[in-house]
């Protein structure tokens, strides 16, 4: 990784980052509003699904889905957040430990 | 629903909120809420420094000196991005389709700079350092609160949190390398989507939260053999359309009222 694209990465990176915030204020019109407030529901939910199932653009069911499976079961019952955390991390230990 | 209305109690009696904008401090009348975004913040640092050792260890196998390592984590700050640049290097990868891929993955920052933006109480140019941290973590938390003074201090917070950890995590991933083994034997893969489970609660409280959630969520599954990395997470945005086509509720965004929303 030359220094070159270490720098274009992270001006880019942060490019995308400031222009989104600069630009957000600026949008007034009611229903660009209600679409931008959607947007974490959507995203969360897709990263959820992504960091569970991908594996180098493929889908693969692996142990990470007892993580997931926990982690659901855990915010349900109302487990403080660190909580969810440490419980699904051990879940996907336990499972990968067992299943391979 | 959210972990951060639920799991008040054992802490102090009264939070003081201060405004990260310079303005005056004010006395924050929901008690325990501040101090448990604050160690919320804390903890999903941590559990991100935890993946930042992950990265360190890649970095390290990559053929990454420390250096580079660090100006990855200072500067990218985008661990998707920064794991996709890495490990496209280390395949073989040119460094056109290093860069490109992870800046497909780094766009989706900008529509949660746009959802931050209308959250955050900071106006004019200190909105500039700001934009550094707008990330997924610091979205989910900031706006996971129920008004604008805590959105803002949820967001610096875990922004300082994550910062801090992720880069003292690269810095002994990159140390102690093939060291620690596997990272993946004690199940770090599965803090980062767990993190955003415990934080859901509040988007899901609305019908169209629900149906931006479960449509995006498939849209990205059905998109991954399909496309490009970094692709599914950003077509996933576009579940907001079936979303709008239904009745708008009585608030849209989650805290304030949606707990009592249909």
């Amino acid at each position: 990784m030359s220094w070159a694209a270490i720098l274009v990465l992270a001006a880019g990176a942060y490019g995308f980052k400031l222009a989104g915030v600069l630009v957000g204020n600026r949008i007034e019109h009611p229903l660009l509003r209600r679409s931008i407030s959607l947007i974490p529901p959507a995203l969360f939910c897709a990263l959820i699904a992504l960091q569970t199932f991908e594996r180098d653009t493929d889908l693969v069911f692996d142990a990470r889905v007892a993580g997931l499976v926990v982690a659901l079961f855990a915010t349900w019952r109302k487990v403080p957040f660190i909580g969810v955390i440490v419980l699904a991390m051990a879940a996907t230990a336990v499972a990968r430990l067992t299943f391979g | 629903m959210c972990s951060q209305c639920e799991t008040a109690g054992d802490e102090g009696t009264l939070a003081i909120r201060f405004s990260f904008d310079g303005g005056p401090a004010t006395v924050s009348a929901s008690m325990t809420v501040a101090s448990t975004h604050r160690r919320d913040s804390v903890a999903l640092g941590a559990a991100v420094g935890l993946v930042g050792i992950t990265f360190g260890v890649l970095a390290s196998t990559a053929g990454l000196p420390l250096i580079k390592a660090m100006a990855m984590s200072l500067l990218v700050f985008t661990g998707a991005s920064q794991f996709a640049a890495v490990g496209v290097m280390s395949s073989g990868g040119s460094p056109v389709s290093a860069v490109g891929g992870a800046l497909l993955l780094a766009a989706r920052n900008s529509l949660y700079g746009m959802r931050l933006s209308e959250r955050l109480t900071q106006h004019g140019w200190k909105r500039i350092p700001g934009a550094h941290w707008v990330i997924d973590e610091t979205t989910a938390m900031s706006v996971a609160q129920d008004d604008e003074v805590a959105a803002t201090e949820a967001f610096w917070w875990t922004g300082a949190a994550l910062f801090f950890f992720w880069n003292l995590g690269t810095a002994v991933g990159v140390v102690v390398g093939d060291a620690i083994g596997d990272p993946e034997v004690y199940g770090l893969d599965a803090a980062f989507p767990a993190s955003f489970v415990a934080l859901l609660g509040p988007h899901l409280a609305t019908a169209p939260g629900r149906v931006a959630g479960l449509v995006g969520a498939s849209i990205a599954i059905v998109a991954v053999p399909l496309t490009p990395a970094g692709a599914p997470i950003l077509l996933a945005a576009l579940a907001i359309i079936p979303a709008l086509l239904l009745p708008n509720p009585v608030a849209v965004s989650p805290g304030t009222t949606a707990e009592e929303a249909p």
